[in-house]
């Protein structure tokens, strides 16, 4: 493991798929034009919540080139859920959302669906499609979604986990609660005590590319679906379910992906595009607009969470107390109980109180979102801690090392950790030229931590040699930040050969064997296991070759960096001479007179083990006038376990910090009175562009995982958490504010640099 | 025996318990064993996750227990 030295591993080899993408060869989901295909469009409610009272499709159904028309009531309910190995997904809740049924619950969900000949005809029918609503007051917050006779979205909501007895007429859909030791007595041992309540706004994840999928389906009830995914199985069986198909007769091909950091898990098309398909004996082909990606789609949850931190005056943290509630968009499922875990996962705290909320508002479903749920609740931490550190003088990094988890400390929410990085990581930080460099005038430093727990779950791998000793490797995972790469060097150290000579491959449906979603940071972690058991049982095979062309034991047969070494004392069998060491390509040729072909196949479920900790610091600087900020130096350090390609864990690391600043410094959903968005767009929706960041230096940690054979741990979720805190603790630094509300925009920075001013000429 | 430890919000549909020694082979055998004993409890472990000596299994089975596993329930988390 961490002893063991690599030859390809740790190296950064250019990626396999990387021509075909700059080049724009690569196909994504919306470049799939099938022959006698037509083009789906959805009609979508105008109302944030509204009674469905009639739907006419008549006008729809009559126009020329309309092939099929769809409404909800058409689809089969179903109670099931499918697994996604970490959550559930209510398939009934996923179907409604898709296409309402009864009752519309956000702004833009669908109620209608048209295939026909041309998209414009489509969208023009979809307008003639007259429904009739009974409009009801929405609720956009938690705030107004809990309050005394606050207008209920669902009648058969039940809370979960809530006290014994009557829990309907309700919009708390969940509440998680966890504890230790003795929190009064905590607080009163305290020497200072700190306590905010903080906001995060509706955020969405931004994938360049909008949910797009083709599909096919027979009269025979056999149907193929390109889509752009991060779970084609996902896909396979809740397109199935959802549609009424049987999903033994459903093969979902995964198109090239466009991001999807947790957004492409859930299915919005594609049970859709199947109904139209069925109906209209044609492929149908649906693509979203930016538009309809904003308003219908899962971003992740609004949030406000209220945290109270006691220390000692040597900075002992001896009590917390953290009360989260997490919007859920319009229907259960906010990750809300992932937030409540990862609020004080950094700190070994003896006194603790957290209570976690899942509430319903009238707004889209929320989906995964990288480390779900995690950024808004350390957001708040984070800026607690450091207002701690301000309270007791010391610095941020010192009184975070003093309180920091180790090897064998409880986390808060439960289980022991193994081996982790967190010290080293914070001690490498308070070192970095970054932390002690000089800041300029209206500039301000701050430092935040994160974590995530690190995904397991499903994978399978299969290994084919080929005749020339080059191999291919195909799994179930679509490639998302460079996983076919690194799972090419993974078979290139097991086999010892050119990494350039492995051809790695994303199977669909039918042709990889079952493997759960590419999210939770999950691939390179146990993805990447069963490559490296795959390639081991060819190494194995080989061996067991080489020992048919010697005449000698398999157990004889040794193995150094790609080649087969023969026992002392074998032979050649033509010429009689001592046998020789063989190289892959060698033995590989001969796989005919050695029993066929060299296959290994190799499938696993992990669980979630080696959880990962991040560490960023920021600098900003404030320009009083404006309220503009900009970020001028940015560092992120990392416990990544083992790096297979440095040059993607880096890729990861900088991609979720800008992320992070993105979701820190500007980007937040705006809605009217009426629950209707009024930014749907990257023009209004203001994400960083390469312009708006610094180069973002990374550090990475290397702490081996020990459950996994070269120590990985999984990237990419941890580097989304530390942002929010690093940058709102920057600008505390720079103006003076401790900012408690998301967005740190222009405006609300200027409000708060007024504010600050007029209180001090006040005074 | 295995100990399992429960989030202090499920211990109302446990009497107040929040601890258990359960002598079970199986992750799937505890909660069997944790259905019986506290019947109120059981619509809470459909969807839970098992943490067994520090590794989190979200999707929980027939994964092995020790005799002395440390054992804690959580609730799923879904990974982006």
């Amino acid at each position: 493991m961490s002893e063991r030295t690599f030859d390809v591993v740790g190296t950064r080899p250019v990626r396999h798929d990387g021509v075909d993408k700059v080049t724009g060869r690569a196909a994504y989901g919306a470049d799939a034009n099938w022959p006698g295909m037509l083009h789906g469009a959805l009609l979508r409610s105008p109302h944030a919540h509204a009674r469905i009272v009639s739907i006419d499709t008549s006008a729809a159904e009559a126009m020329p080139g309309v092939k099929a028309v769809l409404v909800g009531a058409e689809l089969p309910d179903t109670n099931a859920s499918i697994s996604l190995g970490e959550a559930a997904i209510e398939l009934r809740d996923m179907s409604h959302s898709m296409l309402a049924r009864t009752k519309v619950v956000y702004h833009g969900q669908a109620v209608a669906a048209v295939a026909a000949t041309t998209l414009d005809i489509a969208k023009e029918a979809a307008s003639k499609i007259v429904v009739t609503y009974d409009v009801l007051r929405p609720v956009l917050t938690v705030d107004e979604a809990l309050a005394p006779g606050a207008p209920i979205l669902h009648d058969d909501l039940v809370t979960k986990g809530a006290a014994i007895g009557p829990k309907t007429n309700t919009n708390l859909a969940a509440r998680y609660e966890f504890k230790r030791g003795d929190l009064d007595a905590g607080f009163d041992a305290a020497d200072v005590v700190v306590e905010r309540e903080f906001r995060t706004p509706t955020v969405h994840q931004g994938y360049i590319e909008p949910h797009a999928c083709i599909a096919r389906c027979g009269e025979d009830g056999r149907a193929v679906v390109w889509a752009t995914t991060q779970g084609p199985f996902v896909v396979r069986d809740a397109s199935a379910a959802i549609a009424g198909l049987d999903p033994a007769h459903v093969k979902v091909v995964p198109s090239e992906i466009g991001g999807g950091f947790g957004g492409k898990i859930v299915v919005y098309l594609e049970p859709i595009a199947l109904a139209l398909s069925r109906k209209a004996h044609r492929p149908v082909k649906m693509v979203m607009t930016r538009d309809e990606v904003f308003r219908a789609t899962g971003p992740t949850s609004g949030t406000k969470t209220h945290v109270k931190i006691g220390a000692k005056r040597d900075g002992t943290i001896v009590a917390a107390k953290v009360s989260l509630w997490y919007e859920a968009g319009a229907f259960r499922g906010s990750p809300v109980g992932a937030g409540a875990m990862c609020a004080l996962a950094p700190y070994r705290i003896p006194n603790f109180f957290i209570e976690a909320h899942d509430v319903v508002v009238n707004k889209p479903k929320v989906a995964a979102y990288r480390a779900p749920g995690s950024p808004m609740a350390m957001f708040a931490v984070e800026s607690v801690v450091d207002e701690l550190a301000r309270e007791l003088k010391m610095d941020p990094i010192d009184l975070r090392l003093k309180n920091a988890v180790d090897e064998g400390d409880q986390a808060a929410y439960g289980p022991k950790f193994g081996p982790i990085g967190l010290k080293t990581l914070l001690r490498a930080a308070k070192t970095h030229p970054h932390w002690s460099a000089p800041l300029g005038p209206n500039q301000g430093r701050g430092f935040a931590l994160g974590f995530w727990f690190n995904g397991g779950m499903n994978s399978a791998a299969t290994v084919t040699l080929g005749a020339d000793g080059s191999a291919a490797v195909v799994t179930g995972n679509p490639d998302i930040g460079g996983t076919r790469a690194a799972q090419a060097m993974m078979v290139a150290e097991e086999l010892g050969i050119d990494v350039d000579r492995v051809r790695p491959s994303v199977g669909d449906t039918d042709t990889a064997g079952y493997t759960d979603v590419t999210g939770g940071s999950r691939v390179c972690f146990a993805t990447g296991m069963a490559v490296i058991n795959a390639a081991a049982e060819v190494r194995e095979e080989l061996k067991r070759r080489a020992a048919k062309i010697w005449n000698v034991s398999p157990d004889a047969v040794a193995w150094e960096k790609g080649r087969v070494i023969p026992p002392t004392g074998a032979k050649e069998t033509k010429s009689g001479a001592d046998a020789q060491p063989m190289s892959v390509a060698q033995v590989a040729a001969k796989m005919t007179h050695t029993g066929g072909p060299i296959v290994g196949r190799a499938s696993l479920y992990a669980p979630m083990a080696g959880p990962g900790f991040g560490g960023h610091i920021c600098d900003v600087e404030v320009d009083p006038e404006t309220g503009r900020s900009r970020i001028v130096r940015y560092t992120a350090l990392q416990d990544v376990g083992k790096a297979v390609h440095p040059s993607y864990v880096e890729g990861q690391m900088q991609g979720g910090a800008a992320q992070g600043i993105g979701w820190a410094l500007n980007e937040e959903y705006v809605y009217n009175r009426d629950g209707v968005m009024e930014n749907a767009g990257f023009l209004d929706y203001r994400m960083p562009v390469a312009s708006d960041l610094p180069f973002i230096d990374t550090v990475i940690i290397e702490v081996a995982n020990p459950l996994h054979p070269y120590g990985v741990r999984g990237v990419g979720e941890v580097p989304i958490v530390p942002p929010l805190g690093a940058v709102a603790n920057a600008m505390r630094s720079a103006t003076g504010v401790r900012f408690t509300q998301l967005p740190m925009s222009p405006p609300r920075v200027l409000e708060h640099i007024a504010a600050r001013e007029a209180v001090a000429v006040g005074a | 025996m295995a100990i399992v430890h429960l989030p202090s919000g499920l211990a109302q549909f446990t009497g107040g318990v929040e601890s258990v020694a359960i002598d079970a082979p199986r992750i799937a055998d505890m909660l069997a064993e944790l259905r019986r004993r506290f019947p109120q409890l059981a619509d809470q472990l459909d969807d839970i996750a098992v943490a067994v000596d520090g590794d989190i299994y979200a999707d929980p089975g027939y994964q092995p227990l020790r005799a002395d596993s440390d054992v804690h329930l959580v609730p799923r988390i879904a990974g982006g």
